[in-house]
């Protein structure tokens, strides 16, 4: 039997986080949901973990905060002291009040892009990317489940529609993968 | 699901359905552009070419083509690139602080206060690179490596600081930008049926696909973006009125310069959503999206960030006095008597006394009156940094250097310039951008809608 994937329409995303708590309570796998908007909650409902993307903005930022520093002290306090009115600059630690704005901006700089590049990559969206939702209305007024048979193999294609129309689906579109 | 309160007025006005929000938006892209838009692109084009042309003129002639003289070097250059990045602020702001405070109303208006943002800190940009001269040498601006001794830049320099502070500040404030419209030029790309639009609109889309954990992962970066760009925004201003405090010019040495700044910034950029929304709601029949309450919000801000400004204004003068230093008290009492007297009463009318008017609950919501007083503040805003920068410098410690200042032809020319690029900028991006975040608009459509809200009120009355 080929495998078959289900899209299930839905039109609001309260009535599309109910089919994915029905499907769920009955032992059904949800692969994925598309929606023109987050759907608050529906992470937990369908196992999505969290992302870790905030941790990374962490360590992106502290990374620029090393490298302004280092930075910073190479410039202005090893390589070339700077002698402002007879004071040269021999220690960092007596010039950080002046240094703290540009270590600021570059922290900020690098949690900030270093984290947007991240998601980027994460997400697969790139310029020229194909557009990979299922169906075009996702990006407009429709919310879609999509469960695979593949990852539900106690169940047939017929009970997992079956079980969907019990819910206030809008429309199942299948097809074979 | 999340409710709100009945007696909130609803953000979303008129019955609408998720595909009206996309039709309502999208439509002016797709659709033929109106005839004014031609007009109005036309002269803005006209106005930006004459700019370029007087900047390729300074930069072929040298600084000498402006008005300075000995006593005052620093007059409409950094009076615009003051102007400008103050306008700047409050794009970041309305989508970075009001998105961690949850204000709902800020989603109809992020996106074209974004845009304007990024378009008015280019233009701001634009005037410290070209008072260098020598623009092509700009990049000795960062710290590259050379062979020049070796020769790096000064890290315990403001101008350094600036430097940092308004490239992070631009980039920044572009990428979460571009973030956010991303899922909105995926609306757009599953609309189109013509095939180059559909093209160019996918490229931007980035193939963006809306499942479950991209939309998580979207919202995360919108946090944390807002959390990183919010003392970004505040940092940006206080560092460019450090460009003045850190001196010891009377006038521009005091402590109070970065709140003031960030107010006074945070007041004009108001001012100039409104001046733009006003007219864009109803040339693109928005008027459903940003209604009469978002600008009464907006007008709101204006009279808070005013009477901050004004409390600093009136601070200031009682510190010069109160500080018994001569020269301090001099340089205010000048700038309020001498020969720029105008200049400063401008500014305390249109940026102290007029803002107050909005007390009144009928003005605030009239948008006529803000419209007009969208342009007042703006150029109190301008005269603003005229007054701080000029009357500050052109009578120094010596009165036989004393002067004053006379713009010339190519100050007035890049200034003006400077607008018509900004309109220019801003008018193809009404033309060919989602003006409105319109996936976000649909996500408070059933909370914040009109509709839906005296829904849930008549069922609770049952």
């Amino acid at each position: 039997m080929a495998n078959k994937v289900i899209y299930a329409v839905y039109e609001d995303p309260e009535q599309l986080k109910d089919g994915a708590r029905k499907l769920v309570s009955n032992g059904i796998k949800v692969k994925d949901t598309f929606s023109p908007f987050p759907i608050h909650g529906i992470d937990p409902i369908i196992g999505v973990k969290r992302t870790r993307l905030g941790i990374t903005a962490f360590m992106y930022g502290i990374t620029g905060t090393c490298l302004a520093t280092l930075g910073i002290w190479y410039f202005n306090i090893f390589d070339w002291p700077m002698n402002i009115g007879g004071k040269p600059n021999w220690h960092y630690y007596q010039n950080i009040p002046a240094f703290i704005p540009v270590t600021f901006e570059f922290t900020i700089l690098c949690a900030a892009h270093g984290m947007a590049i991240t998601y980027l990559i994460r997400n697969k969206t790139l310029p020229g990317m194909p557009a990979r939702n299922p169906d075009p209305r996702t990006t407009d007024d429709k919310f879609i489940i999509e469960v695979r048979t593949g990852d539900n193999h106690g169940h047939s294609a017929e009970a997992i529609t079956d079980l969907l129309r019990s819910t206030p689906v809008f429309e199942i579109n299948e097809r074979q993968y | 699901m999340h409710s709100e309160a009945a007696i909130r007025e609803p953000l979303i006005l008129g019955h609408k359905t998720y595909h009206d929000i996309t039709t309502d938006i999208v439509g002016p892209i797709e659709n033929k552009a109106p005839r004014g838009w031609y007009i109005l692109t036309t002269i803005a084009a006209l106005i930006a070419a004459y700019g370029v042309g007087c900047i390729l003129y300074l930069i072929g002639t040298g600084i000498g083509t402006w008005g300075l003289n000995k006593t005052v070097d620093w007059a409409w250059d950094i009076t615009n690139f003051v102007w400008w990045v103050g306008i700047g602020h409050a794009g970041t702001l309305i989508s970075a602080v009001l998105l961690l405070f949850r204000q709902k109303w800020r989603m109809a208006i992020n996106r074209s206060a974004e845009a304007m943002t990024i378009f008015a800190v280019i233009m701001a940009g634009t005037f410290p690179m070209i008072h260098m001269g020598r623009i092509w040498m700009a990049y000795w601006v960062f710290p590259l490596p050379n062979q020049l001794g070796s020769l790096w830049t000064n890290f315990n320099s403001p101008l350094l600081w600036d430097v940092f502070a308004i490239s992070t500040y631009f980039s920044v404030s572009l990428v979460f930008w571009y973030i956010g419209l991303i899922p909105d030029f995926a609306t757009i790309r599953d609309r189109l049926t013509k095939p180059r639009m559909k093209r160019i609109y996918s490229i931007l889309s980035f193939g963006w696909t809306g499942n479950a954990k991209a939309w998580t992962r979207f919202e995360e970066v919108s946090l944390v973006l807002a959390g990183v760009a919010t003392p970004l925004v505040f940092s940006v201003h206080s560092v460019v009125s450090m460009d003045f405090a850190t001196s010891i010019v009377p006038g521009w040495h005091t402590t109070i310069f970065p709140p003031y700044f960030v107010a006074g910034a945070v007041f004009s950029g108001f001012a100039m959503v409104q001046t733009l929304l006003l007219v864009m709601r109803k040339v693109m029949k928005l008027e459903n999206y940003i209604t009469v309450k978002h600008v009464e919000y907006m007008n709101i801000i204006i009279i808070v960030t005013g009477s901050i400004v004004g409390v600093a204004y009136i601070t200031e003068l009682f510190i010069s006095w109160y500080s018994g230093v001569e020269y301090e008290s001099y340089a205010f009492i000048n700038r309020a008597t001498g020969p720029y007297w105008w200049a400063y009463w401008s500014m305390m009318t249109c940026n102290v006394i007029s803002p107050q008017i909005f007390w009144f609950r009928k003005l605030r919501r009239h948008l006529g009156f803000t419209f007009f007083m969208s342009i007042i503040v703006n150029i109190g805003m301008w005269f603003e940094r005229f007054v701080i920068i000029v009357t500050s410098l052109h009578r120094d410690y010596l009165p036989s250097a004393w002067l004053q200042f006379h713009p010339t032809w190519v100050d007035v020319g890049i200034f003006l310039g400077t607008i018509g690029i900004f309109f220019t900028l801003y008018l193809l991006f009404a033309r060919y951008f989602p003006v409105v975040a319109l996936n976000e608009m649909k996500s408070i459509l059933k909370v914040s809608g009109e509709s839906y809200k005296n829904q849930a009120a008549a069922q609770h009355h049952h």
